[in-house]
C-alpha cells in the first residue's frame, strides 16, 4: 500500500526500556509479558514496545496517545532526544539509531526542525534572536540568518514583533515563536510535540487552522503528538494512536471514526462528533430531479411533477450547476402566455453550493441560508449531488460507523 | 572503667602532620607558583585601589548604588558609609581589604565556575563534590588558616588561599543547581536544531543560570570578606587587622570603629552584588502587549 520511494521516516520493531540491564527483557520469557508483569519481574519500566510505522513524505502524521502513552518519547527517539533500546528508526533511508553523535548533530540541523509544548524559547533573547537560533547553531552568518528570520517571523504573522523578548508575548505569540525558529531551518521534517496543548481554545483552534494553510504551502512531512482527539481528526492525513506505549490503530481520520480497532480507540472516538471528520460527500444524495436550462418550461415541469418534487436543480450541457427552479416558478412561465424555447436565467435562483470535501461541521452554516437541500459540485462547478438539512442532522446524531 | 581506652588510639594527627610535610617538600615549586600568582593578582588591585584618588572611590560606589542597586538615595548612603570610613581613618585598611576581597573573589570564580559547570553535567562529579563541599562549609574558617600557614608561611597569600577555599563552595553549589534547573524544554529545543554542548552550555544553560550564579557569586562574597576578616590572624592587612589589634589591647572605641567599617563594606559588597542576581526588566518597545 505504501509506496516505498514516497516513505520518508520508517521505524522498525522499536523498543524503549527504562531501567537498569535493559536488555534482558528481549529473553524469550519475558518479551511476551505485559508491561506489568515485566515492571514487577524486572523492575524495568517499558516506554514503547515494538512500534512499527511508516510515514510518508509531505505527510501530516498524528501520534494520539493520553499520558504515558509513550508518543513523547516517540517524537523524541525520532530526533534521538531520547535513545532507543531496541529496533531501527530509519529517516531517508538512514538509521539514525545507529548514527555517532556526531553524525547525528550534523543530521539534526539538516533534516528537523522542533516545536515543544512550552515553547522552549531561550528568554534572554530576542524574538528575531529565538527565531534565527536554529541557524546560528549551524554557523549561518548573521546578515543572512536575520534575513532568514525576518521572513518566516512575518509568514507566522510575527512582522513587527522582532525586538521583544519571549516573556512580554502570550502563549500564542510564543508558540508562533517556536514554530517560526523551527521553519527557519527549511527542515524536511517539522516534530511537533502538542505544540497547542497550552494554549486556550480559541487561540488554538486559530493556530491550527493557520498551521493547516501553511502545510498546504510548504507541504513537508510533519509529525504531530497531541492528546486531543479533534485537533487529531482535523489536522492528520493520518493518525496513529498509541496506548501504554504500543501502536493500536493506524488509519485516516475516517478510517479511525467510522472502524475504531479496539474499545480503548471506541471510547476515544465516541465524544468525537463526526460533523468534524466526515465530509459532505459521504452524506450526499443523488439528485431526484435535474433541470436541463436548454429544454423549455414545459418539459421540465413534466419532470418534475413525475417525480413528485416541487423544484429542480437546473445544469446546462456540460452539467454546470446553474441554480434552482421552482414549480411554480416554471409554472408561471407557461401562463405568461410567452413561448420560451428555454429556461431564462432570470427564473433561476441562485443557491450557494459545497464542495465535496467540505466537512458536516461547515453544512451548518449554509444550511439555515439555503431553503432546499445543499447542491454539491466540484471543482469545474459540475452538479454531483445534494445533501438535505435531515441528512446532515442524522449524520451528527447518529453516531460512528452507520452514517453513509 | 569510665575512661576511653587509652590503649587505643588513631593517630591522624601524626598522618597529616607526615603528608603536610611531603608535600612541602615534594610540591614546593606548585606552592610557590601559586603563591607568586595569587601575590600578583592581590597586589595588582591593592596598587590599584590605593593608586585611584579616595574621592573618585566614592563616586564610582555612589554610582553603581544609584545605578545598579535602584535609587539615588542608596548611591548617597554608600557615598556617606565610605565617608565615615575615611574619617575613621581607616581609607587605606579599608581598600586592602577591599583587594584582598576582590581578588579572593576573582580566583574562587576561576576555580568554581568550571568546577560547577561539571559538576551539573555529571551526576558522578556530583556525588562526589556534594559531601566535600558539605564538610567545607561546616568547617570552621579558622582550620583553614593552619593549612594555608604552612603553605605559604604568613601575609597575604595565605590569607587569600584560606579565602578562596572557604569562599568557594556557594559559587560551586549555584552554579551546578542553576544549570541543573534550567528549563529542559530550552535546553531539549538547543539539541534538537542541532546544538553542540558548548552551543548548549554557552547559549542556553549558563544565561539561564545566570540569576542563580549571581546569587552564588553574591554569597561568595560575603563569605570571602568574612574570611578576610579572619585571614587577619595570619598577618594579611587590613581592617581585620584593627579588630585583632583592638581586641589585643581591650580598646573598645577602636575595635568598634573598624567593625562599623566591615559592616558598611560588607553592605555596599552585599547590595551591589545581588543587584546582578536580580532580573532587571528588559528593554521593550511597548508595555501592553496582547494577541
Amino acid at each position: 500500500m505504501i509506496d516505498d520511494t514516497n516513505t520518508q521516516i520508517v521505524i522498525k520493531d522499536l523498543w524503549k526500556v527504562y531501567g537498569k540491564d535493559t536488555k534482558r527483557i528481549f529473553q524469550k520469557n519475558l518479551i511476551n509479558k505485559s508491561k506489568e508483569e515485566i515492571q514487577n519481574e524486572t523492575g524495568c519500566i517499558v516506554g514503547m514496545r515494538d512500534i512499527n510505522l511508516e510515514i510518508k513524505k509531505g505527510e501530516f502524521y498524528i501520534l494520539m496517545g493520553l499520558s504515558g502513552s509513550g508518543k513523547s518519547t516517540l517524537i523524541r527517539a525520532l530526533i534521538r532526544l531520547v535513545k532507543t533500546t531496541k529496533g531501527s528508526i530509519e529517516i531517508n533511508g538512514e538509521d539514525i539509531t545507529k548514527m555517532s553523535s556526531d553524525q547525528m548533530i550534523q543530521f539534526r540541523r539538516k533534516t528537523f526542525g522542533m516545536v515543544f509544548q512550552s515553547y522552549g524559547l531561550l528568554p534572554h533573547m530576542s524574538v528575531l534572536d529565538n527565531a534565527a537560533y536554529g541557524l546560528k547553531i549551524r554557523g549561518v552568518g548573521k546578515e543572512e540568518r536575520y534575513k532568514k528570520a525576518h521572513e518566516v517571523l512575518e509568514t507566522v504573522g510575527l512582522k513587527g514583533w522582532e525586538d521583544y523578548f519571549p516573556t512580554s508575548l502570550s502563549g500564542g505569540m510564543q508558540q508562533r515563536v517556536g514554530l517560526a525558529r523551527a521553519l527557519a531551518n527549511d527542515p524536511e521534517i517539522l516534530l511537533m510535540d502538542e505544540p497547542f496543548s497550552g494554549l486556550d481554545p480559541l487561540i488554538r483552534r486559530q493556530m491550527q487552522d493557520e498551521l493547516v494553510e501553511l502545510q498546504s504551502k510548504l507541504q513537508k512531512t510533519i509529525v504531530f503528538v497531541t492528546h486531543d482527539l479533534h485537533e487529531a481528526l482535523k489536522l492528520g492525513d493520518r493518525i496513529a494512536i498509541l496506548r501504554n506505549g504500543e501502536v493500536v490503530q493506524v488509519g485516516t481520520p475516517e478510517d479511525i471514526i467510522t472502524h475504531p480497532a479496539d474499545d480503548y480507540v471506541q471510547d476515544f472516538v465516541q465524544d468525537a462528533s463526526p460533523a468534524k471528520v466526515l465530509t459532505a460527500s459521504s452524506i450526499m444524495s443523488d439528485i431526484p430531479v435535474i433541470t436541463y436550462a436548454w429544454e423549455g418550461p414545459k418539459t421540465a415541469l413534466t419532470l418534475m411533477r413525475g417525480q413528485k418534487k416541487r423544484m429542480g436543480y437546473v445544469v446546462d450541457q456540460n452539467r454546470k450547476f446553474l441554480g434552482v427552479i421552482t414549480a411554480k416558478e416554471l409554472q408561471r412561465l407557461l401562463d405568461s402566455g410567452e413561448k420560451y424555447k428555454s429556461i431564462p436565467s432570470s427564473s433561476i435562483e441562485l443557491v450557494e453550493s459545497v464542495h465535496p470535501d467540505v466537512l458536516i461541521e461547515d453544512l451548518f452554516s449554509v444550511a439555515p441560508q439555503n431553503p432546499y437541500p445543499i447542491p454539491v459540485v466540484d471543482e469545474n462547478d459540475r452538479l454531483l449531488g445534494r445533501i438535505s438539512s435531515d441528512t446532515i442532522f442524522d449524520s451528527i446524531s447518529s453516531n460512528g460507523g452507520n452514517n453513509e | 572503667m569510665n575512661k576511653f581506652p587509652e590503649l587505643f588510639n588513631l593517630p591522624l594527627a601524626k598522618y597529616v602532620d607526615k603528608a603536610m610535610d611531603w608535600l612541602l617538600i615534594h610540591w614546593e615549586g606548585f606552592f610557590d607558583f601559586i603563591g607568586f600568582i595569587i601575590l600578583k593578582v592581590v597586589l595588582l588591585f591593592e596598587d590599584l585601589f590605593l593608586f585611584v584618588p579616595w574621592f573618585v572611590i566614592i563616586l564610582l560606589i555612589g554610582y553603581a548604588g544609584w545605578k545598579l542597586v535602584g535609587s539615588l538615595k542608596t548611591g548617597i548612603l554608600f557615598m556617606v558609609f565610605m565617608m565615615i570610613i575615611g574619617l575613621f581613618g581607616y581609607w587605606d585598611l579599608a581598600m586592602q581589604t577591599l583587594a584582598l576581597v576582590i581578588s579572593s573573589v576573582i580566583l574562587a570564580l576561576v576555580v568554581g565556575l568550571p568546577l560547577g559547570i561539571v559538576m551539573a553535567r555529571s551526576d558522578r562529579a556530583e556525588r562526589i563534590f556534594k559531601p566535600a563541599l558539605d564538610a567545607m562549609q561546616t568547617m570552621p574558617s579558622f582550620v583553614y588558616l593552619i593549612p594555608a600557614l604552612m603553605f605559604f608561611g604568613m601575609g597575604k597569600v595565605p590569607s587569600m588561599f584560606a579565602t578562596v577555599i572557604y569562599a568557594v563552595p556557594p559559587v560551586i553549589r549555584l552554579t551546578n543547581v542553576g544549570i541543573r534547573t534550567v528549563d529542559v524544554e530550552s535546553v531539549e529545543a538547543a539539541k534538537a536544531f542541532g546544538a553542540t554542548k558548548k552551543q548548549i552550555l554557552f547559549d542556553v544553560q549558563l544565561p539561564l543560570a545566570k540569576p542563580s550564579i549571581m546569587v552564588g557569586i553574591n554569597q561568595t562574597t560575603m563569605m570571602a570578606l568574612s574570611m578576610v576578616v579572619i585571614g587577619s590572624m595570619i598577618g594579611a592587612k587590613g581592617l581585620g587587622m584593627e579588630v585583632l589589634l583592638a581586641i589585643g589591647r581591650i580598646e573598645v572605641g577602636r575595635g568598634f570603629e573598624a567593625g562599623i567599617s566591615i559592616v558598611f563594606m560588607a553592605v555596599i559588597i552585599d547590595r551591589i552584588t545581588h543587584s546582578f542576581s536580580v532580573k532587571k526588566p528588559k528593554k521593550q518597545k511597548k508595555n501592553e502587549v496582547t494577541e
